[in-house]
């Protein structure tokens, strides 16, 4: 009785193992080779990472699950390039955890959508969409403004980033909070430390229009203006006239 | 718990308590965040659920004639389960519909903005709706095609209660904010460890099961089942490998970025369609379209290539959802020139249950039963067709980011997994709760127009903005610039978002008229001797499998 | 990350041995499938879930 469980048993783990030796040949061959693909794809040495407050700012883009109607991913196709800019470099998303490219867009790209609008039009669109854009079917995001942003935990967020592959340094960890209250703070003594760790290109401003209060707001726009600036290897001719 | 024995009610009792003080720990490291509100959640229902097993613990234990029954609880908590989470998914599907019409129906509230509830739509009716109603199919099929038993009831209540639990998280975790937003992978880290805890289960059971079977040969159903079962752990775990921020945290960082994150998603993404959504229900085909029209599958050869045709194919096809992106091209081709390949697995399954019917379609006619299942296998065709056909990179220049694919996904949800799950459980309920039959054929006769009308209603409008806006975005007026603004698109599909909520009512509709005619089943009709309750052969079926009995 | 293994030597070896895989996979499910004294089991098979047993 037992010997003959025992051959029953291993037909049918015969079959499981025939299941997943068919299944898993397609995942080595295409994804197993991407691991090496940074040997062949362009590199972007000026490319920074996001600093605290605009990876507080893409943790409630993915809070309020944006990907959902916007993608950040511009195809090679005449047209999307003249609507949106030039298209989409594999290494522009090599710091995102997980990558955001989307796949509708029942509103417009986003991947550079950076410095195309003001602070302003971004926080009053955010607030009330349809205040700025009659037609549109976007949710209002009235509380961004209401809610402080929590920044006591930033540390842990850019620990684990850095435990993911994202080049951060101790001195960014440490200081995660401070900068990120700096960035969004201009007149205050942390705004300095910002430009020293993430460069003299970062945008330091009050992107909610309400100084002296960090909001959810602040961290949103400051990642939405963000995008497609952390490097401009896109716009550099070699990739911009190649289509 | 009549059916547990002693010791299967006190290891009962033991998993609760662990979950219990699992659930405090959650409550206590995450109390600030979703893990937090989550662990409480568990720790009172595992609390409940103990109490609930000692009020009965001293009932008497069950007699060994049960041993030579078939085991249908957990099948037909299933059904129930099933049912809840379509009308649950569909519901909020209805609602994300109508705020695309309508934006201000969120009510300015924080979790039902549209970015929140549209993975409770996509999460309740994959894994709530498809899910369950999988487990409880899975759970029949099994014991029918092994003439065996289900061989630990503990843990196939385990699969099920846990995997709604799973559901739970998942879904409530999103309006809370809580997502990975990685489409149709969104739980984040600790709902995802869960599932797989869930998940090694329900395959062993499935493996003790097959292994106390009566014949040599595995029915090919249980092929399907197990691919689903296998594959989709595999593509669970390597696409949510993360990093929790902290043990205290519900938040994670996926291990893989960018280009790699892309196609990791995608190959699970659509092999969440191929596993989850086509082999099992496939499983689900193989048995109950035979078995309702009592006529034994067209030919079982051709159920065996396309199954490996398809378990080997679809793995490949993932980058199809990346065409024109920064992946590599390679990559993209491969992916479209299996998809194509694809279609002939497709089709060969969806042939072989047309033919099936052959000699049955009076049956089809008058049991709208059997037509939700024949209704389903041709929705199965189209939509693996159209799915080959938006694979190609021209055809997917114009498509992508559209609607179209909005058009192409329900096609197979309603059209196919919705329709052989409704057809299925019609078919199981008078079986598993031994009635004679459903409480009311007209009722699934309606079920089966609406929920046909709301498919064609849905999938025509998505069509029909799909392929506008594609074409809106592409325009170039005389002087070479686009001639439409984003905005110009946006309005254009007004109209077509109020057909397709339209669609959705009609469908939601049909599965409220389900609910309520599995109620009055089970409520109204008096128990009868299950034998009688399945269909009867088709005598020349019945003749050849008189002969090969011989 | 794994630095030592080139592009073009992976993606080699996945377009080289992807396709023999795809082919062995193949024939291999199609002599399973077809072989020809297996239709008595197949047939068995087809057949068995339509009867009416309702007990184990």
């Amino acid at each position: 009785m037992f010997g003959l469980h025992k051959q029953l048993e291993r037909k049918s783990l015969a079959l499981a193992l025939g299941i997943v030796v068919a299944a898993s040949i397609g995942g080595f061959v295409e994804i197993a080779p991407l691991f090496t693909i940074h040997q062949t794809v362009e590199d972007a040495p000026d490319m920074r990472v996001y600093t605290p407050l605009e990876l507080a700012g893409r943790n409630i883009y993915i809070r309020e699950g944006c990907y959902a109607c916007h993608s950040q991913m511009i195809r090679t196709l005449r047209d999307e390039v003249e609507r949106y800019g030039p298209y989409s470099l594999a290494v522009e998303s090599k710091y995102d955890h997980p990558m955001l490219w989307g796949s509708k867009r029942t509103g417009p790209d986003l991947a550079r959508v950076g410095a195309k609008y003001s602070d302003a039009w971004h926080v009053a669109h955010l607030d009330n969409p349809r205040a700025v854009v009659p037609e549109s079917v976007m949710p209002a995001y009235r509380w961004l403004l209401r809610k402080d942003l929590r920044i006591d935990r930033l540390g842990d967020y850019l620990s684990a980033q850095r435990v993911v592959g994202v080049p951060y340094t101790d001195a960014m960890i440490a200081n995660a909070e401070h900068d990120a209250y700096g960035q969004a703070a201009p007149d205050s003594a942390y705004a300095e430390g910002v430009t020293k760790r993430y460069g003299e290109a970062t945008t330091i401003r009050v992107f909610d229009g309400q100084p002296g209060r960090l909001t959810e707001m602040d961290a949103l726009v400051a990642y939405l203006q963000i995008l497609g600036r952390l490097t401009d290897a896109a716009h550099k001719p070699a990739f911009a006239g190649r289509q | 718990m009549g059916q547990l024995t002693v010791a299967e009610r006190q290891a009962g009792i033991m998993i609760l308590v662990g979950m219990a003080v699992l659930g405090f720990v959650m409550a206590v490291a995450g109390a600030d965040n979703a893990l937090g509100v989550h662990g409480a959640w568990i720790l009172v229902a595992a609390v409940v659920g103990v109490f609930l097993m000692l009020d009965r613990y001293l009932d008497p234990p069950p007699n060994e004639t049960r041993l030579s029954e078939y085991y249908d609880d957990p099948a037909k908590a299933g059904v129930v389960f099933a049912m809840m989470w379509a009308v649950i998914g569909m519901g909020f599907g209805l609602w994300i519909a109508s705020l695309l019409a309508w934006p201000e129906l969120n009510f300015d509230l924080e979790w039902t903005s549209f970015g929140r509830i549209r993975p409770i739509h996509t999460t309740g009716i994959i894994f709530g709706f498809g899910g369950n109603a999988l487990i409880a199919t899975s759970y029949y099929v099994m014991q029918r095609t092994c003439r065996a038993r289900l061989q630990d009831p503990l843990a196939a209540w385990f699969v099920l209660l846990g995997y709604n639990l799973f559901c739970v998280l998942a879904t409530t975790g999103y309006a809370m904010g809580s997502t990975q937003s990685k489409e149709y992978a969104e739980p984040e880290w600790y709902t995802d460890i869960w599932l797989v805890v869930v998940w090694v289960v329900y395959f062993v059971v499935y493996l003790r099961t097959l292994a106390r079977r009566k014949e040599p040969h595995i029915y090919v159903a249980n092929w399907y089942y197990m691919a689903f079962i296998l594959v989709v752990a595999m593509l669970h775990i390597v696409n949510n490998l993360a990093v929790p921020v902290s043990w205290g945290s519900d938040k994670s960082y996926s291990l893989f970025a960018g280009v790699q994150d892309a196609l990791t998603e995608w190959w699970y993404g659509h092999n969440a369609v191929a596993f989850f959504l086509t082999s099992g229900f496939l499983g689900m085909m193989y048995y109950f379209l035979p078995v309702r029209a009592g006529r034994p599958i067209y030919s079982y050869r051709m159920s065996i290539i396309s199954f490996w045709g398809i378990t080997f194919m679809y793995m490949w096809v993932g980058s199809h959802h990346l065409h024109y992106t920064a992946l590599p091209q390679w990559v993209q081709t491969l992916g479209m020139t299996f998809s194509i390949i694809l279609l002939v697995p497709s089709w060969a399954s969806a042939a072989n249950a047309l033919l099936t019917l052959n000699g049955a379609w009076h049956k089809v006619r008058d049991d709208a039963t059997l037509r939700f299942m024949m209704v389903a296998a041709v929705f199965y065709g189209i939509t693996t067709f159209e799915g080959s056909f938006l694979a190609i990179r021209s055809v997917n220049s114009l498509s992508h980011y559209t609607d179209w694919t909005v058009g192409h996904v329900h096609a197979g949800a309603l059209g196919w997994v919705a329709m052989i799950s409704f057809g299925s459980i019609y078919a199981m309920v008078p079986w598993i709760w031994k009635r004679e039959r459903m409480y009311s054929p007209g009722l699934i006769e309606a079920h089966f127009w609406l929920a046909l009308a709301g498919t064609v209603v849905y999938v025509v409008a998505m069509w029909n903005s799909g392929i506008i806006q594609g074409l809106m975005w592409r325009t170039y007026n005389d002087s070479g610039t686009l001639t439409y603004s984003f905005v110009e698109s946006l309005v254009a599909m007004h109209p077509y978002y109020i057909a397709r909520a339209f669609g959705g009512l009609l469908f939601l509709t049909g599965a409220l008229l389900g609910c309520l005619n599995i109620y009055l089943t089970v409520t109204r009709l008096p128990l009868t001797e299950a034998v009688s309750s399945r269909p009867p052969l088709d005598c020349e079926a019945a003749v050849g499998a008189l002969q090969a009995a011989e | 990350m794994i630095s030592f293994i080139d592009h073009g030597a992976v993606v080699w070896f996945a377009k080289t041995v992807g396709l023999i895989y795809l082919l062995v996979m193949a024939i291999a499910a199609l002599v399973y499938a077809l072989w020809p004294s297996k239709k008595a089991e197949f047939d068995a098979a087809a057949n068995a879930i339509l009867s009416n047993e309702e007990r184990p």
